[in-house]
């Protein structure tokens, strides 16, 4: 009985959702099974397809720069083909990293590390829809998260923040200090162009990456931290300024805004590129950083409103080991709240479509288009829209329109695969415990086996987790 | 025999009851609009109708609402200030934003009130708190799971709207404004299948212990019915009609491609707020307003998105018809943005900013604002624009007016701790 369940919640919780044999395979073993995950390096993606986020940039600039001359060429001629050439480039390598991510999840058998790579992406969103993002969300992901998640937070923490897609989206690679050199030899060239810095990067970084809103931080420290991290910017664009490998990371010392800062009350002496480390690698530190990523932990893997219990434990574990992540990973797994409410959580539309391939062994080879199931039910991948991600609770989930579409869904899916899947047999491999007597019986009393494999899906113990 | 959906397999998508919506704008490109509006039927005199559009992204009400007359202004906005010659006039001090070409219309057909200096009771800079406060009505962050719309329409009295129609949902999900006891539910155009009525009945019965999910599926199902029931003679005529309209409005496809995202939720909005027995209230949300880097002027960035909102305002008004009349539009946003333009062309998060109040049953043609100024004495924190006009008291007028939301309701649940914030009666045309 026990047993069952607690393979359930490891599996569909914790995991990304059951496969057949899957809890029996978990037996009694539920938190060996998710520690177990823990122990090696990261899994590699099957990224033979896929290319380093320099790269894409570079052709990505060079192509921008060529349709802007283009333009200056044509004065206000039709720029038409010059407007849908970009998207031409970047559209392809989204959908290419977004499919190999999706397969990644469907088939992985560390599927606890691979929602735990979700859950730092989605902590660290970037979204498609600003700039040349199209074409580097995926990079991000793969360059910068997925190789430090088994590590300490600090490094996790700085490969993010100078990745190119975070420096792009957050806008911080023109970031200027408005006493640099590049400041004043532009403003001996254009007097109304004023330099200065971009606060974008250097706020979501305090509000959203490490302390969170209410961690003590105020708009002085937003601006003196953005001082901090003028010059984080990438090489070889802009123009002029070529410095660096095109399409990395530079530290660009002509932009950096000299002299010592004060952030959080604590004064760093200008050392160029090594005070924004230190700043960051105080923030990883610091006590709020330790509770904020705790609460958001907790509040992913046990409940919308978590019980302070858990978070207290889990920020411990952060403080204690420094920011360790498999530390703070196993206090959350060690955590009773995590196994007490099982089903506390409603999927969210990635959760529901994953969990549902998982499942149903859909063959991934038979599937034209995975990444329109996302749109259509409202998660389009790397889209979140903002820099706080995708939300993660019910209520921004539960809509009664979405309800309708992951049933309309699920409907679609029994259509094409029932005949082949015995959803009665299924049912309990999946769900374990927590299938009930109704959905059972409503199982075994189906029309036919796509409406069986149709109610599996709609059932209200698989639309949540 | 049922079509199956070509997610799976490339086919002809299935024809749907839902086709009444234009399919495929939302489909390409990104989230300008997140395109998520939901529903409540509100139990007026059954004739009002209000729709509340949240700018997500903090709105800069300076490039929007340019006061051009400000003598300050242009040292701050510097190359990207806006000139007598640019913007659309609204008088000696303000004018519009060159994209906003209907708004200016409606300003001029006396349909449109512009707020300036307006500020929710937020003061921090953080747009996801912004947006709570802006949205749940209160006067902190993340102390409300209900909005104040939902609340105003659990106070508004009782009308002639029966309760089976009550609370439709169109988008997806239900932003925080719109949450709460009040019956409301969510609605968006499906490219998906409808479920065959014996698949229905069971997964119905599946959802009888759930209280939760039995809400939604009910929910759904009843604004599915509104959606599917005939409107009036021209109806279809109106429907067909639509994307025509859209295809107008948005002039320049390629680049004001969220002028075609707005298409389907605007004519989804037009579609239920015009039916005598259908939901009273929409909202929904558009992204896109945080304007960090190289916003633009009277042309770029900020412009096409402007174009692309007053595009989509403009198939509203033609879409709704006569009920245009009856009809209020509010546009907000959680914050402003920095007086001062920044180091790469943008702005940062600010504090006060623009709002407008739109439609055929608005008092227009007034800018209404207690001017701050621009001097860096006048500037709040010495970088944004001061606040002097509370939100909560424009939406207060309009519950109050509109929707006839009583006002001791209104000073107590609908907005705790809001007694300073008085309500600004003689918005509406009586």
């Amino acid at each position: 009985m026990l047993e069952r369940l607690t393979s359930a919640i490891a599996a569909n919780r914790f995991g990304l959702g059951a496969r057949p044999g899957d809890l029996d395979a978990i037996g009694s073993h539920s938190r060996d099974w998710l520690r177990a995950q823990l122990e090696s390096a990261p899994p590699r993606l099957d990224d033979r397809q896929l290319r380093p986020s320099s790269e894409i940039l570079v052709e990505a600039l060079d192509l921008r720069r060529e349709i802007q001359a283009q333009r200056r060429a044509e004065a206000a001629g039709d720029d038409t083909a010059a407007f849908t050439k970009l998207p031409q480039l970047l559209r392809p390598i989204y959908t290419e990293e977004a499919t190999v991510r999706f397969r990644q999840a469907v088939l992985t058998d560390r599927p606890f590390v691979e929602r735990i790579t979700q859950f730092w992406t989605n902590h660290f969103a970037v979204s498609v829809d600003k700039n040349l993002l199209l074409g580097l969300a995926g990079s991000l992901e793969r360059e910068a998260i997925r190789p430090n998640i088994l590590g300490h937070f600090g490094d996790l923490l700085l490969a993010v923040e100078q990745h190119p897609a975070m420096l792009l989206y957050l806008d911080n690679h023109l970031s200027i200090g408005p006493n640099s050199k590049a400041a004043q030899n532009r403003a001996r060239q254009h007097a109304e162009r004023k330099s200065g810095i971009n606060e974008n990067l250097a706020r979501e970084t305090l509000e959203l990456h490490t302390l969170g809103v209410g961690g003590g931080y105020t708009q002085t420290d937003v601006t003196s931290y953005a001082e901090v991290i003028t010059g984080w910017s990438i090489g070889g664009d802009p123009g002029r300024h070529m410095r660096g490998e095109p399409g990395k990371f530079v530290f660009r010392p002509e932009f950096h805004e000299p002299g010592p800062k004060v952030v959080l009350g604590k004064r760093y002496p200008d050392t160029g590129y090594d005070q924004g480390v230190a700043v960051l690698r105080d923030l990883a530190n610091h006590h709020s950083t330790a509770r904020f990523i705790a609460t958001k932990l907790a509040r992913h893997f046990i409940a919308d409103d978590p019980p302070e219990k858990a978070v207290e434990r889990i920020a411990q574990a952060y403080t204690r080991s420094g920011g360790h992540l498999p530390a703070v990973y196993n206090a959350l797994i060690d955590s009773p709240d995590a196994w007490t409410q099982p089903l506390a959580k409603y999927k969210t539309p990635s959760d529901y479509i994953v969990s549902s391939f998982r499942g149903l062994q859909v063959p991934l080879d038979t599937v034209h288009s995975p990444l329109a199931s996302f749109e259509l039910l409202g998660q389009r991948a790397y889209s979140p829209g903002s820099p706080a991600g995708w939300p993660d609770r019910s209520a921004d989930w539960d809509g009664a329109s979405a309800l309708m579409k992951r049933v309309e869904w699920a409907d679609a899916v029994g259509q094409k695969l029932g005949t082949r899947r015995d959803a009665a047999e299924l049912a309990p491999q999946l769900l374990g415990e927590t299938l009930t007597g109704t959905t059972r019986a409503a199982i075994a009393h189906a029309a036919s086996g796509a409406q069986a494999v149709t109610l599996l899906l709609a059932a209200p113990e698989f639309m949540r987790r | 025999m049922r079509a199956t959906p070509n997610f799976l397999t490339p086919q002809a998508p299935p024809m749907k009851r839902r086709d009444f919506l234009t399919a495929g704008s939302l489909a390409a490109g990104g989230a300008l609009l997140t395109s998520r509006l939901s529903f409540a039927n509100t139990a007026t005199n059954g004739k009002s109708r209000f729709v509340f559009i949240i700018l997500r992204g903090a709105l800069d009400g300076l490039a929007a609402v340019p006061p051009y007359g400000d003598r300050d202004y242009p040292a701050l906005r510097r190359d990207l200030a806006m000139q007598a010659n640019n913007v659309l006039t609204l008088n000696d001090t303000f004018g519009l934003h060159p994209s906003l070409a209907f708004l200016s219309e409606s300003y001029g057909a006396h349909e449109l009130v512009v707020f300036h200096a307006i500020a929710s009771p937020y003061r921090e800079r953080s747009h996801f708190d912004g947006q709570d406060v802006l949205e749940s009505g209160l006067i902190r962050a993340h102390a409300s799971q209900s909005g104040w719309l939902n609340r105003a329409l659990e106070s508004a009295p009782a009308g002639r709207i029966s309760n089976k129609e009550l609370g439709v949902a169109l988008g997806q999900n239900v932003p925080l404004v719109m949450r709460g006891s009040a019956a409301v539910t969510s609605w968006s155009p499906s490219k998906l299948a409808a479920l065959d009525e014996d698949t229905l009945e069971r997964i119905t019965d599946l959802y009888a212990g759930d209280p939760l999910l039995a809400a939604r599926l009910a929910e759904a199902l009843a604004a599915d019915a509104i959606a599917d029931s005939p409107l009036s003679a021209d109806g279809g005529a109106a429907m067909l009609g639509a994307s025509t309209t859209a295809t107008a409005a948005g002039r320049s496809p390629n680049k004001t491609g969220g002028a075609a995202r707005y298409t389907e939720v605007i004519h989804a909005a037009a579609e239920f707020l015009r039916r005598e027995a259908g939901p009273k209230v929409a909202v929904f949300d558009t992204t896109g307003w945080d304007t960090h880097a190289n916003e633009g002027a009277a042309q770029g960035q900020l412009a096409s998105r402007l174009a692309a909102l007053d595009a989509g305002l403009r198939m509203l008004k033609e879409q709704l018809g006569p009920v245009w009349n009856d009809t209020a539009v509010l546009l907000a946003t959680e914050f402003g943005r920095t007086a001062a333009i920044n180091g790469t062309r943008g702005t940062d998060h600010g504090t006060a900013t623009a709002a407008f109040l739109l439609g055929g049953a608005v008092k227009g043609g007034r800018v209404l604002t207690d001017w701050p100024g621009l001097s860096s004495r006048s500037l709040y924190q010495g970088r944004d624009l001061m606040p002097t006009l509370d939100l909560r008291s424009v939406l207060k007028g309009v519950m109050q007016e509109h929707l006839q939301v009583p006002a001791r309701a209104l000073d107590s649940t609908v907005f705790p701790d809001s007694a300073a914030a008085k309500a600004l009666t003689g918005l509406m045309r009586t």
